[in-house]
């Protein structure tokens, strides 16, 4: 098991790599720089030479070899550089966003596992009766809806009816407990709520393909409990493809939800990423991905691990 | 005898009550004129600064959150946005020939960490604004051409020696970006600025949390007693307009200080009714189209007047003004300021004639003269911004197909675009111009040709549209050097006439219409035609 850890870190190696190479010339293939984003597009008249001594300032004159062995010694270093754009630390600009991105995320999880595993139990126990119709109703409706038009639609029936808006500012959880919820949960709903339909789905689907094994089977003959058979052999197998779901589904948004953070006005990754693209800040959208892509390939590191645990048939050699 | 005697206490009862009552509405009135001090202000800011340092930057992003940390030499007046009054200069003369201005500074000015402020900060700031040490960005260097020295004598006098007379230099020194910055500060790292705080505005700097909030608070060492009125401020940044909207609809912002659109405007007025109050003004920004001349058929002065010709902007600014932030309809400079065209005479300019039909009509013959044949095709630039240039795009294109012209838009965000419009691979392109102030100089410099005897340098590089023309550069001189306003007008009606109508360079499309709708507890604060002016704060009172 050991071995198998240490190689699957060791390949995360090669597959940051090739995400930094890719994404290094990625973002150089789009059209225009950010020189011309900051100058130009506010309207205002600027000089060929003020242009060239910005791009000359950022290192944009340089080879692209060059920039790109100077981006990667700096991550040998831990140091990711400046923000193109605002000059701050990229360490910085990603740490004032991560700590909202990664509430919004966990919330959005707890909502939608609290919602899923139960719904999605509960519809294979009762399959093809009202209760079932029921959750696939409210699951498909998930999938169905996008989260940001439910966000749209709280705060629009808050505004209506109750002349209340969520708070417009994020204030971290140690701070006030209060400000931070009534501000984090309407999105973690609009967004659990849509992540939820997913899980469910997979974990109705999971429940009805175990319930059908012969191990099952074998457990009710053998006049175990039903409450025990449900949660010690079925639930725990059939939570194998809820994981993988549920993991990939934080790893997402942890940076994608754009729209749900500019519909709550939410300083998340999300966003963040969006404008960095816009504005071409080269350093910041190199720093982005490679974190997103390491969330991922972290992300699934673990849930391969956790595979391991919950299915003792599973062993990594 | 006694019911005339409680008649007569009953009138007097009356009379001393209505008079009470009077007084108690007078007072009420009064007291709601006058400033209230408290509060804070919290406003909503559509982006965020890229950097503090006003002097390089250019978006309103920069100004709304950080002016109110910053005094500058000279300002628009709030009141008044054609009248410039002194900041830090007390009051100023200017030599008989123009070519020197000198400022009295005020006394007992004091940054925010207690310092002076002497004559040699402002010599330092203007230093590192016309002329920036090597590496140092400056925006607006281009705008003080005219300059040849900044020198402080003593303490509290700043004097500017000129090359050349220039009308527009009382307006260039009240701009809004020209922050008066420490010249220790400056001495040490020209480039503090970008990242910290340190003026003599009448607003401290707290805190700044990136991508959500920036906070003020008062400045008690404010130099103009009594002001500021608030107890602070807060800036949130909101990048999405439907999150800028339900803001100030919760009432979680006041006020936004950029524009909203006609639909945003009606919606909060019918959700807010009395709570809102909203003012608008002509805005000193414009769309035009700039035909590229090093393309045929576009190198024919006919062609680029069909162009205009095919335009109804009269009609266009009641169709546009009811969808979008374009409304007034004008030459080069805003509409209704002291140098812009009266209506009377620009009706006689291509593109202006209030009967669409015979404009059309001429439109038709001049592109068959030039050999135009009908449903000719071309591309116009634009830019992906939704508003205005999406609906204003869609209104060209509409306006064109009258006179037979089958025009494809081709929309593609900043980046692309601008390297389309630099390289000259377009047909007929989309540009722009926001103003910071309503001043010749500044807002036509962008028409220039080429270079000109005033900058031996050259402004061509803003010059999209490939076109040379010395007479119209030379008319841009003249104009700007001319002392007389009188005589000022007259070529700003010469250089409007070459460009929009003889030679038809490029083309004002419609000028941007600012709307502000804010919560009717914030008061002090009037709209002016530019979102960089008024925002230092120091007027602005909350009512409740």
């Amino acid at each position: 098991m050991r071995k198998y850890i240490l190689r699957r870190l060791l390949l995360m190696i090669p597959t940051l790599l090739g995400v930094a190479v890719i994404i290094f010339l990625l973002v150089r293939v789009v059209p225009g720089d950010i020189v011309e984003m900051r100058y130009a597009g506010q309207g205002a008249f600027v000089t060929k030479d003020l242009l060239e001594k910005e791009r000359a300032r950022l290192g944009l004159d340089k080879p692209l070899w060059r920039q790109f062995l100077e981006w990667m010694w700096g991550i040998l270093r831990f140091d990711f550089g400046s923000s193109m754009w605002t000059g701050a630390p990229i360490t910085h600009e990603i740490a004032i966003r991560f700590q909202l991105s990664l509430q919004l995320a966990l919330m959005a999880t707890t909502v939608a596992v609290l919602l899923a595993i139960p719904l999605g139990t509960l519809a294979a126990l009762r399959q093809d009766t009202w209760v079932d119709y029921v959750v696939r109703v409210f699951s498909i409706a998930g999938l169905a809806v996008p989260s940001f038009w439910l966000g749209i639609l709280m705060i629009l029936t808050f505004l209506l009816f109750f002349g209340w808006l969520p708070p417009m500012v994020f204030t971290p959880l140690w701070k006030n407990p209060w400000e931070n919820l009534s501000q984090l949960i309407w999105p973690a709903l609009a967004v659990g709520y849509r992540y939820s339909a997913v899980s469910t789905r997979m974990t109705r689907s999971a429940m009805l393909e175990v319930l059908r094994e012969d191990y099952i089977r074998t457990a009710r003959a053998k006049g175990l409990v039903e409450k025990l058979i449900l949660t010690r052999h079925a639930l725990k197998n059939a939570m194998l493809p809820v994981f993988t779901v549920i993991g990939l589904e934080f790893a997402f948004l942890l940076g994608g939800l754009v729209v749900t953070e500019q519909v709550f006005n939410l300083n998340g990754l999300g966003l963040l990423f969006v404008e960095s693209v816009s504005r071409r800040d080269y350093t910041l959208v190199q720093a982005l991905v490679l974190l997103v892509a390491f969330v991922y390939v972290f992300v699934n590191f673990f849930v391969d691990l956790l595979y391991a645990w919950v299915d003792p048939r599973i062993r990594y050699q | 005898m006694a019911y005339r005697h409680a008649s007569r206490l009953i009138l007097i009862l009356c009379l001393g009550l209505s008079l009470a009552l009077g007084v108690t509405l007078t007072s009420a009135v009064m007291a709601q004129d006058k400033p209230r001090y408290g509060g804070e202000l919290v406003f909503a800011v559509p982006a965020e600064p890229p950097s503090f340092d006003g002097h390089r930057e250019n978006t309103f992003a920069v100004i709304h959150p950080i002016s109110p940390h910053y005094s500058l030499l000279l300002r628009v007046d709030p009141e008044d946005p054609n009248k410039i009054i002194g900041d830090l200069a007390e009051s100023w003369t200017v030599s008989k020939d123009g070519l020197t201005y000198t400022f009295k500074i005020r006394k007992g000015v004091k940054f925010h960490d207690g310092s002076l402020l002497t004559a040699k900060d402002i010599k330092a700031t203007y230093d590192k604004i016309i002329f920036p040490p090597a590496g140092v960005a400056s925006e607006r260097k281009g705008a003080y051409a005219a300059v040849e020295a900044v020198e402080a004598p003593d303490d509290q006098t700043v004097r500017f020696r000129l090359k050349w007379p220039s009308a527009a230099m009382l307006s260039n020194l009240a701009s809004p970006w020209n922050y008066i910055y420490k010249a220790e500060i400056l001495a040490k790292d020209p480039h503090w600025y970008e990242k910290n705080i340190m003026g003599t505005g009448p607003f401290t700097f707290v805190e700044y949390a990136r991508g959500s909030h920036w906070v003020g608070k008062k400045n008690p060492d404010y130099w103009d007693k009594g002001r500021p009125y608030l107890d602070g401020y807060r800036a949130l940044f909101i990048r999405d307009t439907g999150a800028r909207v339900n803001a100030v609809r919760g009432e979680r912002a006041f006020i936004e200080f950029r524009s909203f659109n006609p639909a945003r405007r009606d919606d909060l007025v019918k959700a807010l009714g009395p709570r809102i109050t909203v003012q608008e003004s002509a805005w000193d920004c414009a769309l035009w189209f700039t035909p590229n001349h090093e393309r045929k058929p576009f190198d024919d002065p006919r062609v680029r007047r069909a162009l205009t010709l095919a335009l109804d902007r009269w009609e266009g600014s009641k169709v546009l003004s009811k969808i979008t932030i374009v409304k007034e309809v004008g030459g080069v400079i805003v509409p209704g300021t002291p140098f812009a065209t009266p209506e009377a005479e620009l009706v006689k300019l291509a593109g202006y004639w209030k009967d669409p039909e015979a404009s059309r009509k001429e439109a038709r013959r001049l592109l068959r003269e030039a050999g135009v044949p009908d449903g000719f095709s071309f591309t116009f630039l634009n830019r992906a911004i939704p508003e205005p240039y999406e609906p204003l795009g869609i209104w060209l294109l509409d306006q064109w197909r009258k006179v037979g012209l089958n025009v494809t838009q081709k929309t593609l965000e900043t980046g692309p675009f601008y390297q389309d419009l630099r390289g000259g691979t377009f047909d007929v392109s989309i540009d722009f111009q926001c103003g910071f102030i309503v001043e010749p100089d500044l807002d036509i410099y962008k028409f220039q040709s080429g270079p000109t005897t005033a900058d031996p340098k050259g402004v061509s590089d803003a010059n999209y549209g490939r076109y040379k023309d010395p007479v119209l550069d030379e008319l841009y001189v003249k104009q700007s050097r001319a002392v007389d306003s009188e005589e000022r007008k007259k070529y700003i009606r010469q250089f409007e006439k070459r460009l929009l109508d003889e030679q038809a360079h490029q083309f004002i499309t419609l000028w941007w219409h600012r709307i502000i709708p804010h919560l009717s507890k914030v008061k002090g604060w009037k709209v002016t035609p530019s979102h960089y002016l008024n925002q230092q704060l120091d007027t602005v009172w909350l009512s409740e």
